[in-house]
C-alpha cells in the first residue's frame, strides 16, 4: 500500500481561551466494502479509517467515528481551545488496526 | 355470432393489456420507492437508538450542505451547534446520517469543553439525491436536529 500521508494545519500560536481551527487531511483510499472488483466480480473488502482522536497535552479534545460514507482521503476540520502551550496530537486508526499519528506544537499566550 | 365473440376477445385482450400496463407501472413504482423508504426507516431507527426515543427538535444546530453535488464521492458538509461549550452547557456528540446510502451511518463526532466551538466539517460520499440528517446531543440530555436535502448528479458508491 502506498505510504499514508497525514497533514495537519493549525496555528503556531493562539490566544489563551480562544478557539482556533484545526484542519486535517490524510491519504487513505477508504474502501467502502460496496465496490466490486471488475475482473473477478467479488466485493472488495471494507478498509477504512474508523476512528480519529485528537488530544492536547494528553487530554482528549475531539474524536470522531467514521463510517464508509466518509470520502477517500478524509478531510476534517474542527476547533480546539487551549489554556496552555502544548502539543496537539492527532491519531487515525483503520480497520486493520494500524494507527497513524501526527502532532504539532502550539504556543499559547 | 362468430364475429361477436371475436370482438369480445379483442376487447378482452385490450383490457388485459391495459391491466398489465398498469400493473407494471405500479410494480415499478414500488421497486423505486421501496429501498428509499426502507432506508428512511433504518435511519429513523438509528436516530431513535441514539436519542433513546426522545424527540429531537430543530433549533441551535445548523447543517451546511451544498444544494447540488455534482460528484457524490466527495460532498463537503459542515455541522455547527450554537453553544457556549462550558462545563454546564456544551455539545457532547454530533451524529450524521444519509438516508439514501446503503448504510445510513456517516459519522459521529465527540466534543469536549476543550473544543471551544462545536463545529466540524468533512467530506462525505452520497449514493444518490437524498436527505442528510444531523442530531446533536447536548450536555443536559436534550437533542437538536437538522435536515437538508442534497441533489446528487453522479453517485459516489462505486459500481
Amino acid at each position: 500500500m502506498a505510504k499514508t500521508k497525514a497533514r495537519v494545519k493549525a496555528p503556531k500560536s493562539a490566544k489563551k481561551g480562544e478557539a482556533f481551527q484545526v484542519k486535517t487531511l490524510i491519504s487513505h483510499k477508504m474502501e467502502s466494502g460496496q465496490r466490486k472488483d471488475k475482473k473477478t466480480g467479488k466485493k472488495i473488502p471494507r478498509h477504512i479509517i474508523n476512528k480519529f482522536v485528537c488530544t492536547y497535552n494528553g487530554k482528549q479534545v475531539f474524536s470522531a467515528d467514521w463510517h464508509p460514507a466518509i470520502s477517500a482521503n478524509p478531510y476534517m476540520s474542527f476547533f480546539v481551545k487551549a489554556a496552555d502551550s502544548g502539543t496537539l496530537e492527532m491519531a487515525w486508526t483503520d480497520d486493520k488496526g494500524k494507527t497513524m499519528k501526527k502532532s504539532t506544537k502550539i504556543k499559547v499566550s | 355470432m362468430i364475429r361477436k365473440t371475436l370482438e369480445a376477445r379483442q376487447v378482452n385482450r385490450r383490457e388485459l393489456l391495459a391491466l398489465f400496463g398498469a400493473g407494471t407501472v405500479a410494480a415499478m413504482g414500488i421497486s423505486l420507492a421501496g429501498p428509499a423508504l426502507a432506508d428512511a426507516k433504518s435511519t429513523a431507527a438509528a436516530i431513535a437508538k441514539v436519542t433513546g426515543g426522545k424527540s429531537a427538535a430543530a433549533g441551535k444546530i445548523t447543517l451546511d450542505t451544498p444544494q447540488i453535488a455534482e460528484n457524490g464521492s466527495t460532498v463537503p458538509i459542515s455541522v455547527s451547534v450554537d453553544s457556549p461549550m462550558t462545563d454546564a452547557d456544551h455539545v457532547k456528540k454530533v451524529h450524521v446520517w444519509a438516508e439514501g446510502n446503503p448504510n445510513p451511518d456517516v459519522a459521529s463526532f465527540h466534543f469536549t469543553t476543550m473544543s471551544g466551538k462545536a463545529k466540524v466539517s468533512t467530506r462525505i460520499r452520497l449514493a444518490k439525491t437524498q436527505n442528510i440528517i444531523s442530531v446533536a446531543e447536548m450536555s443536559d440530555g436534550s437533542f437538536v436536529m437538522a435536515k437538508s436535502e442534497i441533489k446528487v448528479t453522479i453517485g459516489g458508491c462505486g459500481g
